[in-house]
């Protein structure tokens, strides 16, 4: 009986150590309550902005108008709202740098895993497919796979995260080959613990900071690199409103209309900013020897 | 302890570990035998290979050639699945407590992690039970289930390690310095909470460590090594009355006495632990023995026994054991 309340507590407590932890680093939680709003507005956006009158139709009567009363943030080379269009950017642009980045750090991450804890013929092998990747520009990179692959916003996310793998791998690698060498792996496998259990249960959370402070800030890289893939033809095309294609088209402009390319660029920064906030406070939370 | 058969045999161990330099013969050749019930304290300076031999010994090294015979059967040849079977009655406490409890699980998970390993309990009512009790069984206080090592004193983390090696009720326990790490009084502690698991659970023990009182009060034989090779064993209490090898004498000559009255003879030993790194034939204590002669080098030594249970290397053992080590 004792033993069933104890385990329902322990699980509780273990999340609510983490959550308590975070709550008391004020930083994380302004990085919080920044992401929070974002993608509050990112989620209920069609409730602020239509999409179709202020996103899209374009007004050469209001073109490179400055932020006013009306359009706060100003408005574009084609007369849409700014601030409408950075709102509705955010359903673009969050999900898929978010969505490249993960899948990033699985396969990066378990390939450098692997190639850490396995043996000196799997970590060439994996670290030396890595090397190649990793000496082709990313960009150029992605540009290569989308346009071998065709041009989609699937594909598009893919090679992102493609040319994110090596990085990761190269990180995690290095983190487990500290860790593998510590007695506690020696007793796990003393214990008869498989290599997949003593991957995930004893190598990788204790590699943990580095993946997420790389993981924070290659979202940022990530917003970056689909704003270059669109601004070329090779990701989300033209009206959709997207972060960096907005920063990247309102450059042409910004001698007379500063507001176009600093806004989005201003959106891109918050976001970055939020998340590395939060990942250094994750990091600092998830940590049992930093307890209270 | 009725029945005293053999429950680990060593026959002819070697490992040796390439090195840039050369072939390093971390195990050279090494045999001895424990009974069931019984402890066999494995002493030598650092570097001189009883940690490789516990590793060995729980198959988590690949030995180079030799046999290692537990409940008659070979160690070394043994597969995955059979390794994974043996971990259920072969166990290791570690030297380290700091290092060899993961810092990111509780305390309460690690007791518990090779029960569920190896499917010994079908809930987590019955995991937490299992683990309480074991936390019971090594002096633990429960409140500490959901700790962290972190939060625990050396002593308490060795009792973790102690708690973790007993879950899966094993027959033998390979101790690599388990003490040596930690305070004097603490130690006493954890040394007698062995000692009562090893009569309450009918223990074998191998107690690896270069601590010889800490041995005394704890084997029942004792096995000297020395680079890789053993050099001496005989039964504890036989072998601290009368010391055989030469290096054997020189490593009793140093335990301290706890007395004023009494003066330490001690055997100094002059120069440095040779190079286990290609070693050459003979005895390799012979460049730091105050009685070496030619006879010594050459030609490798077996274990002679003298009776009594005493096997000694040393080419000299029998005349040299007369002058004692109060010479």
């Amino acid at each position: 009986m004792t033993g069933k309340v104890k385990n329902k507590n322990k699980k509780k407590s273990q999340a609510a150590a983490v959550w308590r932890r975070l709550k008391k680093n004020k930083m994380a939680v302004l990085g919080l309550i920044i992401l929070a709003i974002i993608i509050f507005f990112a989620v209920f956006a069609d409730v602020f902005f239509d999409y179709e009158t202020l996103v899209i139709q374009q007004n050469a009567s209001l073109k490179l108008q400055p932020p006013s009363a009306e359009h706060w943030l100003g408005t574009d080379e084609v007369g849409r709202d700014i601030l409408a269009r950075i709102v509705h950017g955010a359903r673009i642009s969050l999900p898929v740098a978010f969505a490249t980045i993960a899948i990033a750090t699985v396969v990066g991450g378990l390939l450098g895993a692997i190639a850490g804890y396995g043996s000196r013929r799997v970590d060439d092998v994996i670290m030396r497919v890595m090397d190649i990747f990793l000496a082709i520009p990313s960009i150029l990179l992605s540009i290569a796979l989308v346009s071998a692959m065709g041009t989609s916003v699937t594909n598009m996310m893919l090679a992102i995260s493609i040319s994110n793998i090596p990085p990761f791998a190269r990180i995690v690698r290095s983190a487990v080959l500290t860790i593998k060498n510590e007695e506690y792996i020696e007793a796990a496998r003393a214990i008869g613990a498989s290599d997949k259990r003593i991957i995930l249960k004893h190598i990788l959370p204790n590699c943990m900071a580095p993946i997420i402070v790389q993981a924070t800030l290659s979202i940022a890289g990530s917003i970056l690199a689909i704003a270059s893939l669109s601004f070329i033809g090779l990701g989300i095309s033209p009206p959709t409103p997207e972060w960096g294609s907005m920063v990247s088209t309102g450059r042409q402009y910004f001698r007379a209309a500063w507001w176009v390319c600093a806004f989005p660029g201003l959106a891109i920064m918050l976001t970055i900013l939020s998340l590395n906030l939060l990942g250094d406070g994750l990091r600092d939370a998830l940590d049992p020897k930093l307890k209270n | 302890m009725a029945d005293k058969d053999v429950i680990l045999e060593v026959r002819d161990l070697k490992k040796y570990f390439k090195s840039p330099t050369g072939t390093l013969h971390a195990v050279d050749g090494v045999n001895f035998s424990i009974r069931r019930g019984e402890t066999l304290g494995l002493v030598g300076e650092s570097g001189c290979g009883k940690s490789t031999i516990g590793r060995l010994i729980l198959g988590l090294h690949q030995a180079t050639s030799g046999e290692i015979l537990f409940n008659g059967q070979d160690i070394c040849k043994m597969n995955k699945q059979q390794l994974h079977d043996l971990r259920k009655d072969l166990q290791i406490i570690f030297q380290d407590p700091f290092s060899s409890l993961n810092p990111r699980m509780s305390i309460g998970e690690i007791i518990g992690e090779p029960l569920r390993i190896h499917g010994k309990v079908h809930s987590r009512t019955e995991l937490d039970k299992e683990v309480s009790r074991l936390m019971d069984v090594v002096g633990l206080s429960a409140r500490l289930f959901n700790a962290y090592p972190h939060e625990l004193d050396g002593g308490r983390r060795q009792r973790v390690g102690i708690a973790r090696a007993l879950s899966l009720k094993p027959q033998f326990i390979v101790c690599d310095e388990p003490v040596s790490s930690l305070d004097v009084s603490i130690q006493a502690q954890v040394l007698n909470l062995l000692k009562d698991l090893q009569a309450e659970f009918h223990l074998t023990y191998l107690f690896i460590t270069h601590d010889l009182s800490v041995v005394k009060f704890f084997s029942d034989k004792i096995a000297v090594m020395y680079l890789g090779q053993l050099v001496e064993t005989a039964d504890s209490a036989e072998l601290f009355r009368q010391p055989m090898h030469p290096y054997s004498q020189a490593l009793l000559s140093a335990i301290p006495i706890p007395s004023s009255r009494q003066k330490m003879q001690r055997v100094k030993l002059i120069g440095e632990l040779q190079s286990p790194i290609d070693p050459e034939p003979g005895c390799r204590f012979a460049k730091r023995c105050l009685y070496a002669q030619e006879g010594c080098t050459g030609r490798d030594l077996a274990l002679r026994g003298f009776g009594n249970g005493h096997f000694c290397a040393c080419c000299r053992a029998g005349a040299l054991h007369e002058p004692s080590i109060s010479e």
